[in-house]
């Protein structure tokens, strides 16, 4: 059964808190913080990108289960701050880990759900039998204009998942999506911040797709919210998860073991795969794991994974690649002045 | 002059109304009118729209005939007039219908106003709301309309020493009747600290004392009182129509923390009416903000200028007070689209007189009255509707 091989995450170290960005723009650090669920986001460093932090999410998978590169037939990777417009980071990665030339691969970029809409297609290879691995990731870079609502969130991360039929730490037993047509977040071809429509990215956007896809999940899989053991929604900010989560009728416990998003900020196309990874660093066989993402513009993925004995045998060793939770320790905190730099919003003479 | 009675009522509930546009909204409250008075569209004359900012908020003037048109009515070739003085536009809206069914020149007129806010992101929507403040004057140097009221309340708090908590029971009050309104877009009650905690926008104004950004729709329709049971048992009759203007910067008052403009409309009103504020048995104002609503009050005659806080923290204003204040929730939590809101306070008062305002019905009203104010008081009209 088709499912995921192993799975990887990066984290850059660097932090920033809520609180420095309000100083710089003279707003209420403590109340944004208390209203968004947030308190500090990761910060790249100089040198990270999009591509970088997949290529360190991929490794770190690699490290958990030693799988042929040159048997991972398909690299997809979603984000919308791929380092290039044209030219793909998947190729980047592909070439990194050791599985090119005889792959297929391509970037995706759907807002904050291009990582799950990769995991996705790498299950349609797989079950097809088109390949025998493929590496899905969700990385991002994100960006925030400065002073806007977003700037508070916008943060940097990706997990790499493995996808395959050969023994599966978890297979996933079923997936579907809620896509349509809703202009709630947008960055337009030669612009550097996206833009949003305010609350408009709530209801008509977030909550609809997120409670679409999952109560078409749930119908699907003639299940309630009481037969997961854990549930990992996407996490813009604290607060939408948890009153998305509460709507649908699971309980704070559920979604606790992979609610990221108060010390990490929004990670973009990496936040849903990083709270499933978070997850999966502390599943047992027969955990059962409810996934919705969500991106803009506007769809969800939904996901039903059910935990095999596979996580605990020899194949696959859990503790040789860093957990989400130690990844998230020792962090470097920055000023704001240090984070311009680190986010290239200084603009130096050339 | 020709006495004028309302005859229909309809409004769309208020709120963020992602999945309605400008046309939908006007379209489901005019739909609702024509059912309330029983009517079918041929027998229309003319319309009067209230909007005060299409061009910004949609991108779409000329908003008479669209209505017109979506409306199904264009093949007959009504007249159909926008009316525009920022958030007064629908009580202008309304006084134009009953003008011209007063005067003869037509029978069956409706006055709408609408509204679509959420279409722009909310910088957008407070720059175009700044318009109805003097631009050169005010708007660009920065005063946004929080800010003009806020130094209302400043100088208000500073002359008359209302108290915060006074001026926040304006709000707690408000949203207690919002709770009792359907249509209203905060159905929830408050306390004092839900308004004390809540984020500062423009001292001493925080969040809960400020109006929200609303999309929705009102429309009523009018006609000669003498054929008003044609259409309706319940004739609403209108007693008095009243405008006044004032200077449009805040600056150029004599006093700013009177609206000279409302006591204007106000004693006009009750001298075609030939009545007295002891008359009223219930009053919508403009309460854009909390402070707009304690002036108000003062500035109609309802209590004495300079005690409109005691009053309101005294229960006064509230249901089952002297005289209950914004019945419907008012701007505070029923909402606020800008164009609309004159026409749905009308609308809360016909229900009122008509004995079908449910959980918030005043026992026995009789006479009820209505206050709608464009920009910080440069425009007010005042409206008595009386049972028949």
């Amino acid at each position: 059964m088709v499912g995921i091989i192993t799975y990887g995450v990066y984290i850059p170290r660097y932090r920033i808190k809520v609180e420095e960005i309000a100083r710089v723009w003279g707003a209420n650090g403590s109340e944004i913080s208390g209203g968004l669920g947030v308190f500090e986001k990761s910060v790249p460093d100089l040198d990270e990108d999009a591509a970088t932090i997949a290529v360190e999410a991929a490794r770190n998978a690699l490290l958990r289960r030693k799988v042929d590169p040159g048997e991972i037939g398909a690299v997809y990777v979603g984000s919308e701050s791929h380092p290039y417009a044209v030219k793909p980071t998947a190729c980047t990665v592909g070439e990194a880990i050791g599985a090119t030339p005889n792959m297929t691969a391509a970037d995706y970029e759907f807002a904050c759900k291009a990582g799950t809409a990769a995991i996705q297609t790498c299950m349609g290879l797989v079950k097809s039998n088109m390949i025998t691995y493929g590496l899905a990731i969700g990385t991002d870079v994100s960006q925030g204009a400065p002073s806007d609502a977003l700037e508070y969130t916008a943060a940097a991360g990706g997990a790499a998942y493995i996808i395959g039929n050969d023994d599966p730490i978890a297979t996933i037993n079923h997936t579907c999506s809620f896509t349509t047509d809703t202009p709630d977040f947008w960055r337009r071809e030669g612009q550097d911040y996206p833009r949003h429509g305010g609350r408009f990215t709530g209801d008509p956007g977030y909550f609809k797709h997120v409670k679409g896809a999952s109560n078409l999940l749930l119908t699907q899989m003639k299940k309630t919210p009481k037969d997961y053991t854990y549930a990992v929604f996407h996490q813009p900010n604290a607060k939408f998860p948890q009153k998305v989560a509460k709507d649908l009728g699971f309980v704070p416990e559920q979604i606790k073991p992979g609610l990221v998003v108060p010390h990490l900020g929004n990670t973009y196309s990496g936040a849903s795969p990083i709270g499933l990874a978070a997850t999966l660093d502390i599943a047992r066989p027969g955990d059962t794991i409810f996934v919705c993402s969500f991106g803009s513009g506007a769809g969800s993925d939904a996901f039903d994974i059910e935990v095999t004995d596979a996580i605990l045998s020899e194949k696959f060793n859990r503790s040789a690649a860093p957990s989400v939770e130690k990844l998230l320790q020792n962090p470097i905190y920055l000023d704001y002045a240090q984070y311009a730099k680190h986010k290239g919003k200084i603009v130096m003479q050339s | 002059m020709r006495d004028v009675a309302v005859i229909g009522v309809g409004c769309t509930t208020f709120g963020e109304k992602w999945e309605s546009s400008f046309r939908d909204l006007f379209v489901e409250a005019g739909a609702l009118a024509l059912e309330d008075a029983q009517l079918s569209g041929e027998k229309i004359d003319a319309m009067y729209v209230g909007n005060m900012s299409a061009g910004r908020f949609i991108e779409q003037e000329h908003i008479g005939a669209l209505i017109a048109d979506y409306a199904g009515l264009s093949t007959n070739h009504i007249a159909s007039t926008r009316v525009e003085a920022a958030c007064a536009s629908g009580g202008l809206a309304f006084r134009q219908a009953v003008i011209a069914v007063a005067s003869g020149m037509e029978d069956i007129v409706v006055a709408a106003g609408v509204e679509k806010m959420t279409d722009v992101e909310p910088g957008a929507s407070t720059d175009a709301l700044t318009g109805a403040a003097d631009r050169e004057w005010e708007g660009f140097v920065g005063a946004t309309f929080p800010g003009l009221y806020a130094m209302i309340a400043q100088d208000y708090m500073h002359k008359y020493h209302m108290t915060r908590e006074q001026l926040a029971q304006v709000a707690v009050k408000n949203h207690f009747n919002g709770a009792r309104n359907p249509i209203a877009q905060y159905q929830q009650e408050i306390t004092i600290e839900t308004v004390l905690k809540s984020t500062m926008v423009a001292d001493p104004l925080r969040l809960f004392d400020c109006s929200p950004i609303t999309d929705g729709a009102a429309a009523v329709i009018v006609a000669p009182l003498e054929r008003a049971r044609e259409f309706t048992d319940t004739p609403i009759k209108v007693l008095a129509t009243a405008q006044a203007s004032d200077s449009i910067a805040l600056h150029d008052r004599r006093d700013i923390s009177t609206l000279d403009a409302t006591v204007a409309a106000g004693q006009r009103a009750f001298k075609m009416a030939k009545l007295s504020h002891k008359d009223i048995n219930m009053v919508e104002v403009h309460d854009c903000f909390s402070i707009a609503e304690i002036c108000a009050i003062e500035d109609l005659g309802f209590c004495k200028k300079g005690t409109a806080g005691k009053f309101t923290a005294d229960g006064e204003t509230a249901l089952g007070g002297k005289i209950p204040v914004n019945t419907s929730g008012g701007l505070k939590a029923c909402g606020h689209p800008v164009g609309a809101t004159g026409i749905k306070q009308v609308y809360e008062i016909v229900q009122q007189l008509r004995g079908e305002a449910g959980k918030r019905q005043i026992n026995g009203a009789k006479i009820g009255m209505t206050h709608n104010v464009g920009g910080t008081g440069a425009t007010v009209a005042v409206h008595i509707l009386g049972r028949v």
